[in-house]
């Protein structure tokens, strides 16, 4: 948090230089100067790498591409920027690549965008990017653009990013939400909420042993043999980030005009997620995941779609959660302990804010 | 997950029924106090299992949904003052007062921040020493304890820019409250598991004696919950009127002495208005004289007091009272919704109108 005793621009008033100090953000590095420059060249193009990045110009140039592309954007505010499991850099990366990789394209390139509170450390400022370069390499796209903005302190929490995706789509493309059959079966490719809870235990140290860890992660690899294996008969998959597995169920629900109907008892949960969730009255259907997916298979190829998750590092609890049938009073029912089914409502409001 | 998944099992939740179900020669009403108990019983679907055998009147026992509605209206008065940061658990900041929400007031530029301890305020207010970091100190007799270490904490550290806006309930008033009433439907109480965790079960002796209603002393899990049913259903068969504790892998009969110390220590008993019900005799906690120097209230009392106004199709009071399921208000679903709430009870995540909205059931197994 930043300290709210100083009014956020108060430097904005001080003429007085002030020395760098070597070792903080300070305005002047946002401000088109030498040190401007100096920070993009040594500490975020010699990290980030790549021969794009390095000639510096206003734009990239890409090279052709045949066939047709897919883009996306995202904005990453989380804080804390470290948590168990992750950190704002690698999620950066992960979150935009991913959207690219469940809309049926092979990331390529990236661009980055930094806001930077005055006063952040460079070491943290390095840590960040290193974990940017370490996520960029891990699922093979290029960083070809980026920026860097200085806001005075308290105008931003430390360090917000924004990452921007293009990606070359794959054919055949698997149909989406829209296709959605009477029949079809629910799956979830890992325990849920994990992410959320990781964050949120991270931020207002709660203290549970041991720590929730979040489950952020790439998925180019679990997608590419996912698309291999089942083709067609992969109807849609969503990564389950904000609003969780419920938020992605209602939008399913809402395109195919069909009701996604789940087993309570068959949601894979954590120990830690679901004793952290009870105390603080949080359901993990409702709590973002960076990893794990839900995804909907033709009938009577889910076990073929769980034998292949099975055979994937991270995804033995991938499971069967539910199918789709004819719509009914409810978009997303819910079938409970005693074999009640209710009506699952979308999340409300932000019980978790900055959690990505 | 240990105490939860075992608690859990369908199997053992469906010979539970069962047995209610053979053991119950007539219908029955019980209350279950607590609203965590209430939220319990709606999700795993037990309240419409036991239809016909077993009502349940869901009580009070959401410390957020009884605040009187002046509390909440002046913690937002503060937190316009613009040198104070309201500070409460996320619930009681979505409650609606006369006008908004402390949410709402936040948004329009009030210093209010959600916070999981109160211990978490004392930190805000040694972190920043030139602001006055108010901590909205609602909730049973589960959550007064660590609002007093609070207090006790800031003395200790000496912290003058820490207050407590106080609006803490004590449970077994309202229970006598409702037992006592005219118009008492309820046979037999499910007592609240986390509150009699601190302050034990002994009290109860008295409160059994003198309404000759059987009380259990029940937990939150589908298990425990039907546990407590079958207790108390068994007693009203055999014409019994005892106090019984289903949830003994928490409650001891004494309860917890430390935290009751803590209690004794910081806060007296006082009579307390209490949303729907009124004036509470001997319903509330206030501030010792000696701790007075973190009462909000009074290093505040300049802050004028506006007029209250409850939201006229609103029907919480009937609803906290027992006297109407949440579905008999005539604003439920349509026009007070979990979105757009008019009362307390469809906003905390204790209430009963939140639990009726969100596990409304589709059909039976």
């Amino acid at each position: 948090m930043a300290d709210d005793s100083i009014q956020p621009g108060w430097q904005r008033y001080c003429p007085v230089p002030i020395p760098n100090d070597g070792d903080r953000i300070l305005l002047a590095h946002g401000e088109g100067g030498r040190l401007m420059r100096k920070l993009i060249r040594d500490r975020i193009v010699a990290v980030l790498g790549g021969d794009r990045l390095h000639a510096m110009n206003d734009a990239a140039t890409l090279p052709r591409v045949d066939g047709e592309l897919a883009m996306t954007t995202d904005s990453f505010v989380v804080s804390p920027l470290f948590f168990p499991g992750g950190d704002i850099g690698s999620l950066a990366v992960y979150g935009t690549v991913n959207d690219l990789a469940v809309s049926g394209a092979q990331p390529l390139y990236l661009t980055l965008s930094l806001i930077l509170e005055e006063g952040l450390p460079l070491a943290v400022l390095d840590r960040v990017l290193q974990s940017v370069a370490q996520a960029a390499r891990e699922t093979k796209v290029d960083i070809v653009a980026g920026d860097t903005k200085v806001v005075p302190r308290g105008a931003a929490d430390g360090l917000f990013v924004t990452t921007t995706g293009v990606g070359q789509l794959v054919p055949p493309v698997p149909p989406g939400p829209d296709a959605l059959c009477e029949g079809d079966e629910i799956l979830v490719t890992g325990p849920i909420g994990c992410h959320g809870i990781a964050v949120l235990c991270a931020r207002e140290e709660l203290h549970f042993e041991p720590p929730p860890q979040s489950d952020s992660a790439p998925l180019t690899q679990v997608v590419a043999e996912l698309r291999t294996h089942l083709g067609t008969g992969l109807r849609a998959l969503r990564d389950a980030t904000r609003g969780g597995v419920s938020a992605v169920l209602h939008e399913w629900a809402e395109a195919s005009r069909l009701t996604m109907a789940i087993h309570e008892e068959t949601l894979p949960i954590t120990s830690a997620v679901r004793g952290a969730c009870e105390l603080l009255g949080l359901d993990p259907v409702h709590v973002a995941n960076e990893g794990t997916m839900v995804l909907a298979v033709a009938p009577g190829i889910a076990d073929h779609a769980l034998s292949v998750l099975h055979s994937l590092p991270g995804h033995r609890q991938a499971c069967r959660i539910g199918s789709v049938r004819a719509r009914r009073i409810a978009p997303v029912t819910i079938r409970r302990l005693l074999g009640s089914e209710q009506a699952l409502d979308e999340p409300l409001g932000a019980p978790l804010p900055r959690i990505c | 997950m240990k105490y939860l998944d075992e608690y859990r099992d369908s199997t053992a939740a469906r010979t539970l029924l069962d047995e209610i179900r053979r053991v119950a020669t007539r219908p029955w009403t019980l209350m279950e106090v607590c609203g965590g108990q209430t939220h319990g019983l709606l999700r795993h679907g037990i309240v419409s299992e036991l239809e016909g055998t077993v009502e349940l009147i869901h009580g009070p026992g959401c410390p957020v949904c009884v605040t009187p509605l002046e509390a909440i209206d002046l913690a937002q008065q503060l937190s316009r003052r613009g040198d104070v940061t309201l500070t409460s658990f996320g619930d009681m900041l979505r409650v609606p007062g006369s006008r908004q929400s402390l949410l709402e007031v936040q948004a329009a530029g009030g210093r209010v921040r959600s916070v999981y301890s109160p211990l978490d305020a004392v930190e805000l207010a040694r972190r920043n020493p030139l602001e006055q970091i108010v901590f909205f100190a609602g909730g049973f007799e589960t959550t007064a304890p660590a609002t007093a270490l609070a207090v006790q904490q800031a003395a200790r550290d000496g912290l003058e820019n820490f207050s407590l806006l106080v609006a803490h309930v004590r449970v077994q008033p309202a229970m006598e409250a409702l037992a006592a009433a005219s118009d008492n439907r309820v046979q037999g109480f499910l007592a609240a598991g986390h509150v009699c965790t601190v302050m034990g079960c002994e009290s109860y002796g008295a409160f059994v004696d003198r309404f000759r209603l059987p009380v259990v002393v029940t937990g939150f899990e589908p298990l425990d919950l039907l546990e407590g049913i079958l207790a108390c259903v068994r007693q009203l068969e055999a014409g019994q009127a005892r106090v019984e504790n289903q949830y003994a892998r928490s409650v001891r009969a004494a309860g917890n002495r430390t935290a009751q110390d803590l209690l004794r220590e910081v806060y007296e008993i006082c009579d307390c208005r209490w949303r729907g019900f009124g004036v509470i005799p001997s319903g509330g906690l206030r501030l010792r004289d000696r701790w007075q120097a973190f009462d909000a209230r009074r290093r505040f009392r300049d802050v004028p007091a506006l007029p209250v106004v409850e939201a006229d199709q609103c029907r919480s009071a009937d609803v906290l009272a027992g006297r109407i399921k949440p579905p008999e208000c005539p604003a439920f679903g349509a026009g007070c919704s979990p979105e757009s709430p008019l009362g307390a009870p469809m906003v905390s995540s204790e209430g009963a109108c939140a639990a009726y909205h969100r596990y409304r059931i589709l059909q039976n197994g």
